[in-house]
């Protein structure tokens, strides 16, 4: 079961604060991974983010816990993220649908 | 059956085929005929011989040479640890061992070192007659010392299907190390088919390793789903254009299947079942997750049946048994293999579930959930806990964690929830490699127990 923290509401969360919830979640698993994350921007590509795979497996876990989705699993159109942009999007893109369901 | 060295020459491998390593190569035509042993050839003759190597070029070329002509060929997954290698030795009966290093762990041992170097003299004279080499292989990533598992080479080709002649021969890629079966297999298709192959090499970044790919027009690449995601996540991606994509290794999820289909679109994707213990299994051509309800009892060379949700297999190409004196039976008495690999049958179609004995595969790197659930157990807050996999897209499965607290109260609140979360989690990275610490963790009011009072595994 998804902890409902982020929106209790039947509204989804706004692009805003998906953003900062996933650059949050980014920061955290750095801080706690001992890695050392480079700045995030659109265009930063994830391979050269400093972050390695286990650590985007535990941040879409908790993400997943936190917002009540993977969007990986769910997608329709398969497509894997390659910039922390892309990664955004996916989790903009599916979040409300989920919301509304 | 032909040994190896036969078989590579019965291919004809064409003057620019070669196994090629980041910093070196070798031609196939060359390790047909060559010989990198010199004299010590003779004195590996019919001999148990260890291949333990650095790289995985001379694993590659040592398995050529002893196929054949050793009795035994042992062969050390690069991430052997070394407290177990005394085991090994023994457990195999060692009797040479074949390096292309000095190797401290082996300076204690009275097995006679030899070196491998360049394939440079010719054999002569001929060859005895080739013996039927036992190949030995190791069970991969569990805790405690490796499974030794025993082949023959017949067994460990009777996958591969002969190259066609007149079609274009492939160049093969694989992300595994040959050293572990998911890459044997690959090295022995491209030696069987004289065919180039790419090793990888742990060192090496990911971005240079698709480089490589890309510059040596690779045509056939196999890997662990994980092995895939990581490619897809990269905007090097599209530098290769394999025609063939092959995963195995771990379960193959629709995700990554549909991602591997929009970036190839023109490849054949084929998604394989294969274990060191029961071989190649099955493969599944149709680009869908699991694997179709009629291959299980269906007559075909390799059997398949499901037993209490678990799946077994009988196959030619098995292995014949675990080496060593306190080594349990591989096979039933009908002759299967007990996988321990769960699945559930829905829609025509069935899917793995995860390992009987709840072992979690995080990325390929495997995870015993009572490891974790006793560094968990020692927070000063936790009365039990539970750990098992969870189904991740990046990795397969991550490690998660359903706790029940001493005080239950104690996370009554988000923020109480949260700092004792993060407290829990910091403590077993703390302690364990960071694949098993937990990357959720779930706090829940009690926790199921069996009659025989141990911890429910399969409650839901």
């Amino acid at each position: 079961m998804p902890d409902p923290q982020v929106h209790a509401s039947g509204d989804g969360p706004s692009d805003a604060s998906i953003r900062a919830l996933v650059a949050t979640a980014f920061e955290a698993t750095a801080v706690d991974q001992q890695r050392d994350l480079q700045p995030l921007s659109d265009e930063l590509l994830l391979l050269e983010s400093g972050l390695d795979s286990l650590c985007f497996a535990i941040i879409v876990a908790q993400l997943e816990d936190e917002l009540g989705v993977d969007p990986f699993s769910e997608m329709d159109d398969a497509f894997f993220p390659t910039t922390f942009g892309e990664f955004v999007r996916l989790y903009q893109a599916a979040a409300p649908d989920q919301a509304a369901a | 059956m032909s040994d190896l060295r036969a078989l590579l020459a019965q291919a004809r491998p064409e003057p620019g085929a070669r196994l090629e390593a980041p910093q070196t190569s070798l031609a196939l035509r060359d390790l047909a005929g060559l010989t990198g042993l010199g004299s010590s050839r003779a004195a590996l003759a019919g001999r148990n011989v260890m291949v333990r190597t650095e790289r995985q070029i001379t694993a590659a070329q040592a398995l050529v040479e002893l196929d054949g002509l050793a009795r035994r060929i042992v062969l050390c997954p690069p991430d052997l640890a070394p407290e177990h290698l005394e085991h090994v030795l023994r457990t195999a009966e060692v009797d040479a061992v074949v390096i292309d290093a000095p190797d401290a762990a082996l300076a204690r041992t009275d097995a006679p070192l030899q070196t491998l170097g360049q394939p440079d003299t010719p054999l002569l004279p001929p060859p005895a007659p080739a013996l039927e080499t036992e190949w030995v292989l190791f069970t991969s990533g569990t805790t405690g010392a490796p499974k030794l598992v025993t082949h023959s080479l017949a067994g460990l080709t009777g996958a591969i299907t002969p190259p066609q002649g007149g079609a274009p021969r492939p160049v093969w890629a694989t992300f595994y190390d040959v050293r572990r079966y998911g890459g044997l297999q690959i090295l022995l298709r491209a030696l069987l088919g004289g065919c180039a192959l790419v090793l990888s090499d742990a060192a090496e970044e990911f971005r240079d390793h698709l480089a490589r790919l890309a510059g040596l027009g690779v045509t056939h690449l196999t890997g662990t789903p994980s092995h895939w995601r990581r490619l897809l996540m990269s905007p090097d991606a599209t530098r290769i254009a394999p025609a063939y994509v092959r995963l195995s290794g771990e379960i193959a999820d629709q995700p990554v299947l549909d991602g591997l289909r929009a970036m190839f679109p023109t490849a054949r994707i084929v998604h394989a079942y294969a274990s060191t213990e029961a071989g190649v299994g099955f493969e599944v051509t149709d680009g869908l997750e699991g694997f179709p309800q009629d291959f299980v009892g269906r007559p075909s060379p390799v059997e398949l049946r499901v037993i209490d949700g678990v799946l077994h297999i009988r196959s030619p190409r098995a292995a014949f048994g675990y080496l060593g004196p306190d080594a349990p039976m591989l096979v039933d008495d009908d002759g299967f293999i007990d996988s321990g690999d769960m699945v559930e049958l829905a829609g025509g179609r069935w899917r793995f579930v995860g390992r009987r004995n709840g072992v979690i595969n995080v990325g390929g790197l495997k995870v015993h959930p009572e490891e974790v659930e006793a560094v968990v157990n020692s927070h000063p807050a936790v009365r039990m806990s539970l750990v098992r996999a969870r189904r991740n897209p990046i990795t397969g499965a991550v490690v998660t964690a359903d706790v029940a607290l001493i005080e239950p109260n104690a996370a009554a609140s988000p923020e109480q929830k949260a700092a004792l979360r993060a407290s829990i989690m910091a403590m077993c990275r703390s302690v364990l490699p960071t694949h098993k610490a937990p990357a959720t963790i779930r706090f829940v009011p009690d926790l199921a127990v069996t009659a025989g009072g141990k911890l429910d595994r399969f409650h839901d």
